[in-house]
């Protein structure tokens, strides 16, 4: 596949500021969850930020996402409503699932984030649901994404939906970030073969497997294929090579229960994205330190009157002894 | 006196069970790590290796079939979900193969599946991590199906469950792993079917099973200083339930109350009330009631979530109301 055009610097910048937030959020969610001042489940999405922030880079508001359990940054990257994802995080009445959901049930339907669902490949053929919809309704101008894990690669539904969407050719864009790990299990532990793109791609749809690590490219390789998806051309698939630095779950690291190798967690913290697109922007003269550091800050505040904004919400209460729910 | 914790004393009975009987293997997602399955399988990896403990692509449904196949040919395997919201990628194998594969083939095949299924909720989960699905297993025919109370049956009717030849059905909650009770080393087995009378009384029967035995026992203690004397009957099986001993016990009281640690509509107190407004009808002196779950998935948020789970004292009110209407 040709992956033609150079991303423009402005739009580069755009990812840097969505890779920065989702960053700095998760680094405040997981402070608040050491504390015990988030109490649900959190699957952090910290080291993988520059795939949500550049494929989401291409996608106007009308655009469909559905994300997973690991759900934060994908919300973020789609423009949901910072304030009601944290307030949800606390299980605040003023959060974008009225605190019924929490981290893995979040939604911001304006924004085009349709939702997502802490089932392995839950919202895989619902996000092809919504490209039928697109399908039938809108000539395809339309496109569906469907961010999930490697793990939801192991899951036949995942399978299901992608011959489906191959044979209706629609306009599904199926991100696999592939972070190497399915909770505890690696995934050759899981796969016979590891690489996602090539099973994939014997549906006969467009299949492609890029360093998850770089925003440029995933950026470059989305639009490439976004562009053809909305023409009417069929689905394509995204494989992004990435890993998660945080545990699977909460704030820790998983190096503790000894199921990846501190070398690993080493190795591709040298990969950061945000460093690297930083770099990238630097050396074209785009951006300077200062302006960085602006940016830094004004995020940093955007997260801080989230905070104040989700512990203000009162919690959501059960409204009468039967009705309560 | 040996006290020993649920998830040990399953522990134990799985390095009995691996031990003496080499046709038995794990499988399943997780369970090759105590982050899915806590310490119920600790050990088992390094005493019988990766061949009789296997850990699974996140693939529910097909291990499920895999299960099936390999029960049918002369192994027994336990099939482990880790939380029973993942059971429904597994449904059509567990209902329309494992359930049915021995009846519609005239008794030729027979499937003997321990499938282990967990409960595990609260903290926030929502209402994927944190379903009881004992009703689906109940309602469709083809299972045993066992929610053990307490470490003491836990071990033995797992003993039992792996010995026997038909699709069974575990049922586990988490709530109860720390619950103690002496346990003999030895290995033992407790029947698959036949409830237990856990304390005996003349004012009202309680009907409950797995975790809310432990609640309702708060609830008879808490009842007792009140003068209010209460039986307690843990069902152990859910399927078939021991009608004999319900209908005993509310001859002698005329009061049933069962408590559900699932969902209210067509649950296990549906059943139960079923069976007594049926059979024991002369004999109730109230009408039937009953403590579930609201008809509601499970919500997130804290507050939400404590009104959510009924607990003793949701039993005490219940019990007082049933015995000062009537
Ligand atoms: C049907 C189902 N089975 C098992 C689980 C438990 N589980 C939660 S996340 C996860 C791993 C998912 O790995 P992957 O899809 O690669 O996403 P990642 O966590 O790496 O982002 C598993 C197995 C689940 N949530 N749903």
């Amino acid at each position: 596949m040709n992956i033609m055009g150079r991303a423009d610097d402005k739009v580069l910048e755009g990812i840097l500021k969505t890779m920065l937030t989702i960053r700095l959020f998760e680094e405040r969610v997981a402070e608040m969850a050491a504390r015990k001042e988030v109490r649900c489940p959190v699957h952090l999405y910290v080291g993988q930020e520059a795939i949500a922030s550049a494929v989401c880079a291409n996608l106007n508001r009308e655009d469909y996402v559905f994300s997973t359990h690991r759900s934060h940054g994908h919300y973020i990257a789609k423009q949901g409503d910072l304030n009601s994802l944290m307030a949800e995080i606390h299980g605040k009445e003023a959060g974008c699932s009225k605190g019924y959901g929490g981290s893995m049930h979040v939604v911001d339907v304006n924004a085009g984030f349709m939702g997502s669902s802490a089932i392995v490949a839950g919202t895989i053929p619902i996000a092809a649901g919504a490209a039928l919809t697109s399908f039938l309704t809108k000539n395809n101008s339309v496109v569906s994404v469907a961010f999930f894990g490697d793990g939801a690669t192991d899951e036949g539904v995942f399978y299901e939906t992608v011959n489906f969407a191959a044979l209706y050719k629609l306009p599904i864009l199926f991100v696999c970030e592939n972070n190497l790990f399915s909770t505890h299990l690696p995934d050759f532990k899981r796969q016979s073969n590891t690489k996602v793109y090539e099973r994939v791609k014997n549906f006969k749809i467009r299949t492609r497997r890029i360093n998850g690590n770089d925003p440029i490219k995933i950026y470059n390789a989305s639009k490439w294929l976004i562009e053809r998806i909305k023409r009417g051309e069929g689905p394509a698939l995204l494989e992004c090579m990435t890993y998660r630095w945080l545990a699977h779950v909460g704030h820790m690291e998983d190096l503790d229960v000894g199921h990846r190798k501190k070398e690993d967690v080493e190795f591709w913290k040298k990969k950061c994205p945000i460093k690297f697109l930083k770099r990238v922007l630097f050396r074209r003269g785009k951006i300077s330190e200062r302006q960085y550091e602006d940016m830094k800050k004004g995020v940093e505040a955007e997260i801080e009157r989230a905070v104040s904004f989700a512990q203000q919400s009162p919690l959501p209460l059960a409204k009468t002894e039967k009705a309560a729910f | 006196m040996r006290m020993l914790s649920y998830s040990c004393a399953i522990n134990e009975a799985f390095h009995q069970i691996m031990e003496s009987d080499e046709r038995v293997f794990q499988i399943g997602v997780g369970v090759n790590t105590p982050w899915y399955v806590g310490n119920t399988l600790t050990g088992l990896l390094d005493r019988f290796g990766e061949r009789r403990m296997i850990d699974t692509p996140v693939s529910e449904c097909g291990i499920t079939g895999i299960s099936i196949g390999a029960a049918l040919t002369g192994l027994r395997p336990i099939l482990t979900f880790p939380r029973m919201d993942f059971m429904y990628y597994a449904m059509d194998q567990i209902f329309n193969h494992a359930a049915i594969y021995n009846f519609s083939l005239g008794g030729h095949a027979p499937v003997p599946l321990v499938i282990r299924a967990i409960i595990n909720r609260g903290g926030e989960q929502a209402a994927q991590h944190s379903q009881a699905l004992q009703a689906f297993f109940m309602h469709a025919p083809g299972f045993k199906v066992v929610m053990p109370s307490n470490a003491y049956d836990a071990k033995g009717m797992l003993m039992a469950a792996v010995k026997q030849d038909d699709p069974l059905i575990f049922i586990e909650d988490r709530w109860l792993y720390e619950q103690e009770s002496d346990v003999p080393q030895q290995g033992y087995t407790v029947p698959l079917t036949g409830a237990k009378v856990v304390s005996e009384g003349k004012d009202a029967t309680i009907v409950a099973s797995s975790y809310m035995v432990e609640e309702a026992k708060k609830a008879v203690e808490s009842l007792r200083e009140r003068q209010v004397q209460v039986e307690l009957i843990d069902l152990r099986a859910v399927k078939p339930i021991d009608h004999g001993t319900v209908l005993a016990s509310v001859r002698k009281t005329g009061r049933l109350l069962v408590v559900d640690g699932g969902w209210e509509t067509g649950g296990i107190a549906a059943e139960v009330g079923f069976l007594v407004a049926n059979l024991g009808f002369q004999d109730l002196k109230a009408p039937i009631e009953r403590i579930a779950l609201p008809d509601s998935p499970a919500p997130a948020s804290c507050l939400l979530e404590k009104a959510y789970y009924p607990t003793s004292q949701t039993i005490v009110e219940k019990v007082l109301q049933l015995i000062s209407n009537h």
